[in-house]
């Protein structure tokens, strides 16, 4: 029997039990009717979305949830610039401490109840006490208050440069706008309701942790007349439902897009892609044109990284190539080189000082080592197994400290491990740790302040707990600052003394490509993952 | 028998306490602090606290632990850490697609197994038996998740009969059903398939020597009639025994085939806890996982009087 044959049969068969059933066709109706009529985007999201609250949370899939449900005051541009976006315009006092926010009209959340000044009040505030970008602004802060229904005025007590910046921050953790009922939540409680003025709504029904999220376009919600550009411009749902269906096999993944079961793959692998591009329906392109920069954090409280030349030897061991070939493979889809701490393609690229991550050279690393009084003995490096970018990052390091002469134990364990072990400020012997690596979206590292593993304030900055006044002032004269010239004259001289002190090695720039039908149209290029202005055909 | 069933019914009380006392444990002792995968990277050691306090973390052990068992009497399982979700409902959203895949899996085994097996025993020594124990060997051998991504290249990429992956609720559509579960069914039943045939095969060699089989062939019975009547019913003991204990089996192969297969299940939900260390939800799976276990094996035991009438309880 041929194969077409045979699977008429089984067609016919299945078709005769499904019609001998009652319960059966009437499932298949119910189901017909709504589907047929809408345009739904079948994607498959880079992780299971397990918590609702963008503020709650930094992982990047619930900022992705949030950008659908709610909307921002103002956001960046893809020229990097921040214009407003729930945000009618603004107007900064000349002594440049007041600024008054004027809230576009129609604007409305989805039960249905405006949005007010005092609902932008009580977001702003619970993002201040969780975001780091956030408590930086509500420092300065002397007053936040809804003047009327729809005017916001912040009134700072010293200058600051960066109140737009943080206000329109693309990344987590997002100011976004919330009801004042939700907003006034502890901001270390999740909320327990997805209430955005944003332009899809989360439809909770229909949530199942593990397997799928789903989204209906918000019908009330009046986008922006300008083009969608980044986060910023109109946000025009073009279809009537996003389904986020969580494959956590990367080969199913694959396969489901090349069956066309989904339309969206947000991040395949890259090991997949000539599968995935043998099929001329499949696009793939690299849509966050700004990349992913990986990062090999040191443990600055104990030996033998407590002393600047032994990590000045470890940077002078390694060079990006040997990462970049390690975690990606396909040399389309990373810099050759980038000796920016803050991103190439960014507004603070420069190169200044980053001979010693250009050039490998072993007799140096090896006399830097020496002078550092390393005493053989050993360096543990977490190694999380399950997550390639991570582990990839752990090997290369490894064997690099060892080529330098280094005695070093790759303690290996899963991610969620690892991210309990590195807050752990205990001796490595007991418990801590040397060297973990992790990675970092461009959006996160494009300038000082958001950048946090430059941070050096001692105890209170990021696992590592490096401590550098210099840097500090540093960062905050780029904060306080509101020349844009100065600020990058700034972070010239932050960077030299970031290869000096070396917080932690830029392992490299890499861009992590996402794989579409071409019955999905307009695809922003962006580095979030937009799901507005897109059309499935 | 009565008696017997409550009897056993009553001893899995303490079993399910042992194993609540032992998983609680091992879990909380075990390397992972939620509230500092919660807290993320920007949050100070100020903050990771007052999440480990919101979440009932900074207690002494023995204090959750009372607070979970109180809660667990009255059905209540707790809720996720990550979602917020109450465990049940999480594991009630979980629990058909487990059930039917174990149900079909089990369905498709047995009654391919058991034949084939009964087959290679009648047929020892010739192609027959070998090309049965080739394939029980194959699917013993070969790991879940190959044979899972054989069945998706063939049957879902080249003929194009079936979808990928997915699941189909019974309720909603009784095609979607049947085609989103067969091949995960087929991959996760090959393992169970050859441990079935396998133990058919040996116990229908040791009864089809006994006298009593060599009496019913010179009675004249046909050998169809001796094979099943006479033979299998007196080797089904050990092979209902093994079907048993095969579940344990199926439920570690779940995990995979609902991972590759990407079907919202219990084992998908178990692992993923376990890698977020999503407490109330790892104890809930684990406690069902285990009642039904227990469940499971009262049944096997209960079947054994319906092949060996000398069996009584």
């Amino acid at each position: 029997m041929p194969m077409t044959a045979l699977a008429d049969v089984f067609t016919k068969s299945v078709r005769t039990v499904a019609l001998s059933t009652p319960i059966a066709v009437a499932g298949l109706m119910a189901a017909a009717v709504p589907v047929s009529a809408q345009s739904v985007l079948k994607v498959v999201p880079h992780a299971d979305l397990r918590n609702i609250d963008p503020i709650w949370t930094t992982a990047y899939i619930t900022r992705n949830h949030g950008y659908l449900v709610f909307d921002t005051l103002f956001a960046l541009d893809e020229n990097l610039e921040v214009q407003p976006q729930m945000a009618a315009g603004h107007e900064v006092s000349e002594d440049g401490l007041t600024y008054t926010i004027t809230l576009r009209d129609e604007l409305a959340f989805h039960d249905g109840s405006d949005v007010t000044a005092e609902d932008v009040v009580a977001s702003i505030e619970r993002w201040g006490a969780r975001d780091g970008m956030g408590q930086k602004l509500m420092r300065v802060t002397e007053s936040l208050e809804a003047k009327d229904e729809k005017t916001v005025v912040l009134t700072l007590s010293e200058p600051y440069g960066l109140v737009l910046q943080s206000l329109g921050k693309i990344s987590s953790n997002v100011p976004f706008i919330m009801p004042k009922r939700l907003a006034e939540t502890d901001p270390n409680t999740q909320i327990e309701e997805v209430i955005g003025s944003g332009p899809f709504r989360f439809v909770e029904d229909e949530w199942q942790p593990g397997n799928q999220v789903v989204y209906e376009k918000f019908e009330e919600y009046v986008p922006r007349d300008e083009p969608a550009s980044y986060a910023a411009g109109g946000k025009v749902a073009n279809v009537d439902r996003v389904e986020w269906r969580y494959i956590p096999d990367a080969a199913t993944a694959s396969q489901a897009l090349l069956a066309g079961e989904v339309d969206y793959y947000e991040q395949p692998v890259v090991d997949l892609l000539p599968m995935i591009q043998s099929d001329p329906a499949i696009n793939v392109e690299t849509v966050d044109p700004l990349g992913t920069q990986g990062v090999i954090r040191f443990n600055f409280k104990y030996p033998p990284f407590d002393d600047k030349k032994a990590r000045q030897a470890a940077m002078w061991a390694v060079q990006q190539a040997d990462y970049m070939y390690s975690i990606i493979g396909d040399p389309q889809y990373f810099e050759e080189f980038c000796g920016a701490y803050f991103m190439c393609g960014g507004p603070y690229e420069t190169d200044i000082g980053s001979e010693a991550l250009r050039e490998k050279d072993i007799e140096k690393a090896k006399a830097l080592l020496e002078e550092s009084g390393y005493d053989g003995r050993e360096v543990l490096i977490l190694d999380p197994t399950d997550i390639p970018v991570a582990h990839g990052q752990s090997l290369v390091t490894a064997q690099a400290l060892r080529d330098i002469g280094m005695n070093v134990r790759l303690v290996a364990m899963d991610w969620a491990t690892m991210t309990s072990r590195r807050a752990v400020r205990d001796a490595p012997e007991d418990g801590g740790w040397n060297i973990f690596p992790t990675w970092w979206l461009a959006a996160d590292q494009l300038n000082p302040i958001t950048n946090i593993s430059v941070a050096a304030s001692g105890d209170s900055a990021w696992f590592g707990w490096p401590e550098n006044q210099k840097i500090e002032d540093l960062r905050n004269a780029f904060a306080r600052e509101t020349d844009a010239e100065k600020q990058k004259a700034i972070v010239e001289e932050l960077q030299a003394e970031l290869y000096d002190f070396v917080p932690y090695i830029p392992t490299g720039q890499y861009y992590q490509p996402t794989a579409f039908r071409d019955n999905v149209k307009g695809v922003l290029e962006a580095p979030v993952p937009f799901f507005w202005n897109i059309s499935v055909e | 028998m009565y008696v017997y069933i409550l009897r056993r019914l009553l001893a899995t009380i303490p079993i399910m306490g042992l194993v609540a006392v032992f998983v609680f444990m091992l879990l909380h002792l075990s390397p992972g602090d939620p509230a500092v995968i919660i807290a993320g990277d920007f949050a100070n050691e100020e903050q990771v606290d007052k999440i480990r306090e919101a979440l009932g973390l900074n207690d002494p052990l023995h204090v959750q632990f009372g607070r979970w068992l109180i809660d667990l009497l009255q059905g209540d399982m707790g809720e996720s850490i990550y979602s917020g979700m109450p465990v049940t409902e999480l594991i009630g959203q979980r629990v058909e697609p487990t059930l039917m895949l174990t149900l079909c899996t089990m369905v498709i085994a047995i009654s391919l197994a058991i034949p084939l097996g009964v087959i290679a025993a009648w047929k020892v020594g010739t192609w027959i038996d070998r090309a049965v124990m080739t394939l029980a060997v194959f699917g013993f051998s070969v790991p879940v998740f190959v044979i899972g991504y054989l069945l998706i290249l063939g049957g879902s990429r080249t003929l194009g009969w079936f979808p990928v992956q997915g699941y189909t609720s019974i309720f909603e559509s009784i095609p979607g059903f049947l085609s989103h579960i067969t091949l995960p069914a087929l991959t996760l039943g090959a393992v169970y398939m050859a441990l079935i045939a396998r133990m058919t095969r040996a116990t229908m060699l040791e009864v089809l020597n006994e006298d009593y089989v060599r009496t019913a062939y010179a009675k004249g019975l046909a050998t169809r009639k001796v094979l099943v009547k006479h033979a299998l019913k007196n080797a089904m003991v050990p092979i209902s025994t093994t079907i048993g204990l095969g579940v344990a089996l199926l439920i570690g192969g779940v995990v995979v085939t609902e991972s590759v297969f990407a079907i919202p299940g219990l084992g998908r939900l178990t692992v993923d806890a376990v890698l977020r260390t999503d407490y109330p939800v790892i104890q809930g799976v684990i406690l069902v996982f285990s009642f039904t276990y227990v469940l499971l094996n009262l049944l096997i035991d209960l079947t054994y009087v319906l092949f060996d009438p000398r069996i009584r309880y």
